[in-house]
């Protein structure tokens, strides 16, 4: 069997080892990679940056996937010498023989030979590591200076700038990105980015790096001193050749290769940014895919050959739209066409070459972008349609300006991902093969799924084939006013420390004024439950009967449903009832499904009065319209039925006690039933507990409403103190993870009951949930009636125009 | 000839809410948005007769509270797939105070 030793677990070996294990490669793989993980999405590290996703989202071969293809992984475990005499390489673990090895080291950042280069706080851009160090400082109120205004280096402010740090990037030429951008869209560019608050100082010669035990400034040529709690620098990359010229292979800038990517020695590979393969080095992943495909080839016995096309960039920065592609420097013989619109803060230029397009870059709306792509890779005659060229295809078809007339008008091999080589046709017949969404999409092309920015185009793609059929991505978008899934609201609240609801529209791109009946609602949720002791509840952005306290009922009258801890009562409390709906006229008095009575059909003016009447004979709120607690639902328990083993009524009422008063994402009911004939019901609400002789079973995502779900179980404990405790826990936990509208049996679907179980059994995290939960209900856990009642004015009309007339 | 009558002062109103003012023929809702502006519809749905002063407002729409029908507060048009209109009144605020219009509040209740 084929022993294939690979150096680096990175995204070029990572392509390459799926296309191989696709292809039935039958060998054995061993694995060493420098850090100590395996291979995850490199190019998604600025969302992890910015907030917008989490590593774990960005991993791209888990564990699971290197134990089903019997890759030996050694992680965090660099390779130091190979010994091409006798086929090992050496690493801390002793010596791994190889029959064929592939050297797959990326490349390192680059590091300006400045005096202080050395100190903490200094970093690069280039892994998990730098990233984690990056969002470590960048507090509001920090200060963080980035050197380079390339696109790593802008990815890596703007992610700062985004979790609340000052930004300052110093770039060595005179515009931004000048390797991908003219001066006129640079000017664009930067003046988007000053506009989020990043400082951008162009011309800026980094002289040294000033600081005693951690840097605190970057002194410049000419003098300035910007201070920092964090330098990145992100000046340029070098290949990672150090064990290839050790082992004397030829390297030249890279590791020198064939267009097999084999090195000078026949059975040694190499692929990615550490290659070299005709004087050219690569810094994007496109080409690297195909090398690695070519490279599974050539591992496989076939023939094949490695080309380099064209590719084109994209800064994955939100809300910032570029696009470049070709050549555009000025030379003799080309000529411009340029389109400007300052207003809207659009700039296209295309250079022409004879009858050629050879470069476009565009800034402010890069929707044609694919489409001049093509047409620079084809080298077609565009000279027929000059005139209208910059306007796109929707006037170069004479088609309507139809927001998929673009993307209708790109031929079948027209390139979509750009990262993956994906073009037109492949996603159109992966669609009609049965791929209908996104992610099957990704799952079977690839397109998408590597920088992310072909994601509207790969839709647009869908949306063509399948006609009325398409749906965009499983996981939609908050409502109409925002492009962002409540995900990735609630992850940028948290990230960006947004902490009203205007600030969440500002900060996040809202595309109303206002946003709408559906995403306030939420938003506010979010901002009470995240920034508990800070934000002050939205009483507007509440759906009417969290802004009245009662259901409104279809006639506009109200119910009204006094809490009755645990489902047990009074006859005081009774009486008090009793008067309370002769006092009102109530048309109806109902026990309800939840232990307790509701009277129906109460006039709103006469609110805060029959409000200050139950106060009166001291009861609260039942919170029978809240997405909060409803009702904690029990059995007599062992205190009167044969069989009870517990004192369920009891445990029912103090569970009520602690818990009413809280929001959550919807409703929760509990139940508590005193032995497992389960005569509270408690295995199908939210959360139910069932006690048995030796303690209390917690079972949690229960459903008895549009869904019937039984509970699961979440743990079994000793004590009444400890179910309080764990139940709390679990209610915080909802709350802080749930979107908005999901009851707890479909939260828990999402992020699994094993992830669930993990928090709560883990103490420390159980108690810091606990602790969160009643920091909340210490701000949140007071009786609404008593507040309103006190203001009976705000319930009636403001004015009567009846009385007037009969004046 | 349009007479103007002072109703409130415009901060009895709630920015992003409404107040009531009942009349004769029924209630008319007075919204107030979150810049200021006032106005001032029929408050009863032309679906199922709906409260919209209990609706959330945004922008200057306001969401029915009983079936989210969305309707626009300057033309009282439902938007969207929805058909229906709620009628409007003139409505202005001067030195603190809201005003509408009597005379089409009487001419309804006439009516
Ligand atoms: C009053 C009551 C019916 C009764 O006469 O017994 C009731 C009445 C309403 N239920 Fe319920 N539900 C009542 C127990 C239940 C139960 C049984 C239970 O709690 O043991 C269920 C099934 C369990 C569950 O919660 O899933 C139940 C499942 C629903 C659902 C479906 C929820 C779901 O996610 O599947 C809704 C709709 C919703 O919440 O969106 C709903 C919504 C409603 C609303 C709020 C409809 C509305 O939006 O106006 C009703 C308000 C009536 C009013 O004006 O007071 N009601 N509802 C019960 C009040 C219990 C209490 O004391 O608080
Ligand atoms: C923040 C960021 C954003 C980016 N965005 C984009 C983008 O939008 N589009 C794009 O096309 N490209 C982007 N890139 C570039 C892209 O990530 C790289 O081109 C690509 O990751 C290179 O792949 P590789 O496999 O050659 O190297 P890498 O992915 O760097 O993997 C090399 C691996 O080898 C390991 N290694 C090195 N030496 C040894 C050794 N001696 N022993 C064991 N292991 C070793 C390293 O630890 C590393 O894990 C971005 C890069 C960064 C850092
Ligand atoms: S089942 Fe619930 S929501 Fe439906 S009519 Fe009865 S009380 Fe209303
Ligand atoms: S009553 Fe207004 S939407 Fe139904």
């Amino acid at each position: 069997m084929m022993r294939l030793v690979v150096i680096g677990a990175g995204m070029a070996s990572g392509r390459m080892l799926e296309t191989l294990f696709e292809a039935g490669f039958a060998g054995r793989v061993t694995l060493f990679n420098g850090e100590p993980r395996g291979n995850y999405n490199r190019l998604m590290l600025s969302p992890v940056l910015s907030g917008e996703k989490t590593y774990a989202e960005i991993v791209t071969h888990d564990d699971a996937w290197y134990v089903a293809h019997g890759v030996q992984c050694h992680f965090g475990e660099h390779v130091t010498k190979i010994d091409r005499e006798r086929k090992v390489v050496v690493s801390k673990t002793g010596e791994t023989p190889y029959d064929a090895l592939v050297i797959a080291t990326g490349s390192a950042p680059f590091i300006i030979p400045v005096a202080g280069k050395d100190l903490p706080g200094v970093c690069t851009y280039r892994d998990l590591e730098d990233t984690n160090a990056m969002i470590a400082v960048s507090k509001p109120g920090a200060k963080a200076v980035v050197i380079g205004g390339g696109l790593l280096g802008l990815e890596a402010a703007a992610g700062m700038a985004a979790r609340g740090a000052e930004v300052t990037v110093i770039h060595l030429m005179g515009h931004l990105m000048e390797r991908q951008l003219d001066p006129s869209a640079g000017y664009l560019l930067q003046k988007d980015l000053e506009r989020r608050g990043i400082r951008i100082h162009c011309k800026g010669a980094t002289k040294a790096i000033l600081g005693t035990d951690r840097v605190e400034a970057v002194l410049l040529e000419d003098g300035t001193v910007h201070d920092a709690d964090l330098v990145c620098m992100a000046v340029g990359i070098r290949p990672e050749t150090r064990i290839a010229t050790d082992a004397h292979l030829e390297v030249g800038r890279g590791v020198v290769v064939n267009d097999q990517m084999q090195t000078s020695d026949r059975a040694i590979y190499a692929l990615g940014e550490c290659v070299e393969h005709d004087k050219q080095l690569f810094g994007l992943v496109a080409p690297l895919y195909d090398q690695a495909k070519v490279l599974a080839a050539t591992l496989m016995g076939q023939e094949a050959a490695f080309k380099p096309v064209q590719t084109a960039t994209k800064l994955k920065v939100t809300g910032v739209d570029l696009f470049s592609a070709g050549d555009f420097a000025d030379a003799p013989g080309r000529e411009d066409i340029v389109f400007r619109d300052p207003g809207r803060g659009v700039y296209k230029r295309l250079v022409l070459e004879g009858e050629k397009l050879v470069g476009a870059v565009m800034y402010g709306d890069t929707a044609d972008g694919a489409w001049f792509f093509d047409k620079i890779k084809s080298g077609e005659d565009v000279s027929a349609m000059r005139e209208t060229l910059i306007f796109g295809p929707a006037f170069a078809g004479g088609a309507q300006a139809d927001p998929l007339a673009a993307v209708a008008a790109l031929p079948p091999e027209a390139e979509i991902c750009g990262c993956n080589g994906v073009c037109k046709s492949k996603i159109t017949a992966a669609v009609q093969g049965g791929a209908v969404t996104l992610d099957m999409v990704r799952a079977t092309t690839k397109a998408s799924s590597s920088c992310g920015t072909c994601t509207g185009l790969v839709e647009k793609v869908m949306a063509l084939t399948l006609g009325d059929g398409f749906q965009a991505n499983a996981n939609p978008p908050m409502c109409r006013c925002t492009d962002h899934t409540h995900e990735d609201v609630r992850r940028l609240i948290k990230a960006q420390g947004l902490k009203s609801i205007p600030a969440v529209m500002q900060n996040l791109g809202w595309k109303t004024v206002g946003g709408c009946a559906s995403c306030r609602p939420a938003l506010n949720y979010y901002l009470l439950s995240d920034w508990t002791l800070d934000y002050a509840d939205d009483r507007q952005s509440r759906f009417v009967n969290e802004r009245n306290h009662a259901n409104i009922q279809k006639d506009g009258t109200y119910s009204v449903v006094p809490r009755m801890w645990g489902g047990v009562t009074t006859s005081a409390e009774l009486r008090a009832i009793a008067d309370a709906a002769d006092r009102y006229a109530v048309p109806m008095i109902k026990v309800t499904g939840g232990q307790r009575i509701d009277l129906l059909g109460v006039r709103k003016e006469d609110l805060p009065a029959i409000w200050a009447d139950f106060n009166e004979a001291g009861m609260v709120s039942g919170h029978a319209y809240a997405k909060g607690l409803r009702t904690v639902k029990t059995c007599v328990g062992k205190e009167f039925c044969r069989f009870g083993t517990q004192d369920s009524t009891g445990l029912g009422i103090k569970l009520e006690k602690l818990l009413w008063g809280s929001w959550t994402p919807a409703k929760v009911k509990l139940g508590v039933s005193g032995c497992p004939r389960n005569c509270a019901e408690a295995t199908c609400k939210d959360i139910g507990v069932v006690c048995v002789d030796s303690g209390y079973q917690i079972s949690v995502a229960g459903a008895a409403g549009m869904d019937v779900k039984e509970t699961e179980l979440l743990c079994a404990v000793p004590t009444e103190e400890e179910a309080m405790e764990v139940i709390a826990a679990f209610v915080q936990l909802y709350r802080e993870n749930a979107r908005y509208l999901h009851r707890i049996y479909k939260w828990v679907a999402k992020v699994g009951l094993d992830w669930c179980k993990a928090q709560i059994m883990d103490l420390e995290t159980r108690r810091a949930l606990y602790d969160r939960f009643m920091q909340s209900q210490s701000v949140y856990q007071t009786d609404p009636w008593a507040e309103l009642a006190e203001r009976p004015s705000d319930w009636a009309p403001i004015a009567d125009l009846t009385l007037r007339a009969a004046e | 000839m349009t007479a103007m009558i002072d109703i409130a002062a415009l901060d009895d109103i709630p920015r992003q809410g409404a107040r009531v003012v009942k009349t004769d023929a029924g209630c008319v809702a007075v919204f107030r948005t979150a810049d200021d502006q006032v106005f001032a519809l029929e408050d009863r749905c032309p679906h199922k007769g709906g409260p919209l002063s209990e609706g959330i407002v945004h922008g200057t729409s306001v969401t029915c509270p009983l079936h989210a029908w969305v309707f626009d507060l300057s033309t009282g048009v439902a938007q969207g797939a929805d058909e229906g209109a709620v009628r409007t009144f003139a409505a202005r605020t001067e030195g603190g105070r809201v005003f509408l219009d009597a005379t089409r509040l009487r001419q309804r209740s006439a009516a």
